[in-house]
């Protein structure tokens, strides 16, 4: 009784779940910000098992899936840095990362 | 075969060269146009003396189901006659062009576009089928605008050109309506099947008047009829070659060759006929009583052109196309005399108009007085000359067809009689009464030459021997009443003019109802302007208080303000609350397509 398709969905599923209460719930934009990178994860994670249970006629997995795993975490990399240089702006421009504190772009 | 797109295309190829060569060269421009021309002449001599080819000449054009529109041409004794005249009076208008228009600055301009008339003149002419002819027809529009215009620097020739334009659409798009209407009944747009056809159509009185009088709209724009006649006078702008060439001599009659070239529309419907005899005979009287009053010798010759096309177009309405076609010959010739005459004196008297400021040039310019007096005598029907012969055929057929438009025609034949002796009688016997008067001399050969050659065949060209080489004439009708009093009309405007102008220094006799052409146009600008205003009134209404106000204030901006009042709640400012909704909205979507669209 290996370990199957099903067990990574949940795992996945379960990560993206955390990851996007943290996003909905947490205060500290830094922590959301680590969550939005769960969710990245969550849906890699998802992607690399859906390659690997997905076998071809010849036996080897559909690399399809990896190969998009490669371009997530290429964007998210790139993300990252973006994201944090707009956190650090806005810490030297607020004094501040909590994301109740930033809320004067409204009606 | 080749020969009558020979006669077609060599102005067409003068023009190109003009155009795209030997534009700067002005003396090359003008030798290649008037080479053109005399090939057209020469063609047209040599179709004319050979037998009528019988195979259709022609290759298909457009080709839908069910409109085919091929280009070809028609080789018959009508188009043969006008093949000759507009070949002739062309040539002669282009030898004297070289004349008139030597000092011109746009010489080359102004040879393309007599080449590019030619080329259109002939194309209606030659022209087999309605769309065909209609194509020329307007080009024929086109290449009037541009000569008209030619001078276009001056404010009144740039309005006339635009004048004549708007009057000869107006006109066409009846013409085109009509075309429609044969095609519809028909199904064929080629003269020959339609002429085949068109009596055994049986189609209701309405349809046939509707269709006849539709496609008379195009000749009374393009032959200047009433209520469309205003444009002619105004074309004097143009040089005065052009007023002969176009303006007396081919274009203007193009009209009466189109009615007589669809007479099996005409002849199928009297209603249409009525109509047609009354403009044409509306046009002539009235024509002539304008004439009377006017002082600029072209606007004379002008207005005698317009009357002498009512007599044709009564004529047609008259059943008399025979007799049409013969007044259309013989005027060809003498009119573009008159024309060319008048072209001389003017260039003689260094660019004046004004007949009072003209006189006693009989003596100064004995060959131009001379043909003047020919073509003269030649329009008013003195007996012995082509315009007696021609004019009195068409009293003839309206004394045979409806006597109250005979005692109108024979009004005009006097009228014509007394306003010409008036213009001659002031132009070249009274006293010289400005110093261009005094010192006009004759003008060069280039531009005598062509005016003899005119004038013998405004001598001959009425002459049965002559004519019925060239047309189908109606029979005669021999020495009678109608002659006796054509006669007397000839003779008593004749002289009443001579004894009334002689010696007179002004105009004895002033009537400013025919002296401002019964106030047509200024009604005309009346109209328009009311019309106009009218509406612009109506569409600024419109405009200000429906569009700006209505839908641009009331629906466009207030419509997006309230949605915008609605949907700004949304904005709230929290992060996380954006997240949630874009949360829920992605999971609304998820459930819509498993559950609701269902994989």
């Amino acid at each position: 009784m290996g370990v199957t398709l099903n067990d990574y969905l949940l795992v996945s599923g379960l990560l993206f779940t955390i990851g996007f209460g943290g996003v909905l719930l947490r205060r500290n934009i830094i922590i959301i910000f680590m969550c939005l990178e769960l969710m990245l994860n969550a849906a890699n994670l998802s992607l690399v098992a859906f390659s690997r249970f997905n076998l071809g006629t010849d036996g080897l997995p559909n690399y399809n899936g990896q190969i998009l795993v490669f371009f997530i975490i290429t964007v998210a990399a790139a993300e990252v840095a973006v994201g944090l240089a707009i956190i650090v702006a806005l810490y030297r421009a607020r004094q501040t990362t909590h994301v109740e504190d930033i809320n004067s772009l409204k009606f | 075969m080749a020969l009558p797109w020979i006669i077609l295309f060599s102005p067409l190829i003068s023009v190109l060269l003009i155009l795209f060569v030997t534009k700067s060269s002005r003396t090359l421009s003008s030798y290649i146009s008037v080479a053109a021309v005399l090939v057209s002449f020469f063609a047209s001599v040599i179709v004319f003396l050979r037998p009528d080819p019988t195979t259709p000449n022609q290759f298909l054009w457009l080709d839908f189901d069910v409109l085919q529109v091929p280009i070809g041409v028609t080789i018959d004794q009508l188009s043969k006659a006008m093949l000759l005249v507009v070949t002739t009076v062309g040539a002669l208008v282009h030898i004297f062009s070289l004349g008139y228009m030597a000092e011109d600055e746009g010489k080359s301009r102004y040879f393309a576009g007599l080449s590019l008339f030619m080329f259109s003149m002939l194309g209606i002419v030659l022209a087999n089928n309605f769309v065909m002819m209609f194509i020329f027809w307007e080009l024929v529009g086109v290449s009037s605008y541009i000569l008209i215009g030619h001078w276009f620097t001056k404010n009144s020739a740039a309005a006339a050109a635009n004048k004549a334009f708007i009057s000869n659409r107006l006109g066409d798009f009846g013409f085109m309506l009509g075309i429609l209407m044969v095609w519809a009944a028909s199904g064929s747009v080629e003269f020959a099947k339609v002429s085949q056809s068109w009596h055994g159509l049986h189609l209701s009185p309405l349809y046939l008047a509707t269709a006849a009088i539709l496609v008379f709209c195009g000749a009374v724009g393009k032959s200047a009829q009433f209520p469309l006649h205003v444009w002619l006078p105004d074309a004097m702008e143009g040089p005065t070659p052009v007023s002969a060439l176009i303006h007396a001599a081919t274009m203007v009659a193009a009209g009466v060759y189109m009615l007589c070239r669809v007479f099996f529309l005409v002849e199928e419907s009297p209603e249409a006929q009525n109509v047609i005899a009354w403009i044409g005979t509306i046009t002539a009287v009235g024509a002539a009583l304008m004439a009377t009053q006017q002082n600029d010798i072209k606007r004379i010759l002008a207005y005698s052109t317009l009357s002498q096309l009512g007599y044709m177009v009564l004529a047609v309405g008259l059943t008399g196309h025979d007799a049409a076609m013969f007044h259309l010959f013989t005027h060809a010739f003498f009119k573009a005399l008159l024309f060319l005459g008048s072209g001389a004196v003017i260039y003689a008297m260094h660019h004046e108009q004004d007949i009072w400021k003209m006189g006693a040039l009989q003596k100064k310019m004995p060959i131009t007085f001379g043909t003047f007096l020919v073509a003269t005598l030649a329009l008013t029907g003195c007996p012995g000359l082509s315009g007696f012969f021609s004019k009195e055929t068409i009293l003839g057929v309206a004394y045979d067809h409806n006597r109250i438009i005979f005692w109108f025609a024979l009004g005009t034949a006097f009228l014509t009689a007394f306003y010409m002796f008036r213009l001659v009688t002031v132009v070249f016997f009274a006293p010289g009464k400005s110093d261009h008067a005094s010192h006009a001399h004759e003008v060069p050969s280039v531009m005598t030459i062509p005016l003899v050659i005119l004038g013998v065949l405004s001598v001959i060209g009425g002459y049965r021997l002559f004519a019925e080489r060239f047309l189908n004439l109606p029979p005669e009708s021999g020495f009678g009443l109608v002659t006796l009093l054509a006669i007397a009309a000839f003779a008593i405007g004749a002289v009443a003019a001579f004894v009334l102008y002689n010696g007179k220094k002004q105009d004895p006799i002033s009537i400013p109802l025919f002296a401002n052409k019964f106030y047509i146009d200024e009604a005309y600008a009346f109209l328009i302007k009311w019309t106009q205003d009218l509406l612009a009134c109506y569409a600024a209404w419109f405009d200000k208080w429906v569009l700006d106000f209505g839908i641009v204030r009331w629906v466009f901006a207030g419509g997006t303000y309230s949605i915008g009042l609605v949907l700004r709640f949304l904005q709230i400012g929290n992060l996380q609350a954006y997240a949630f909704i874009f949360g829920a909205g992605v999971i609304a979507i998820i459930y819509y397509i498993l559950f609701i669209v269902k994989p």
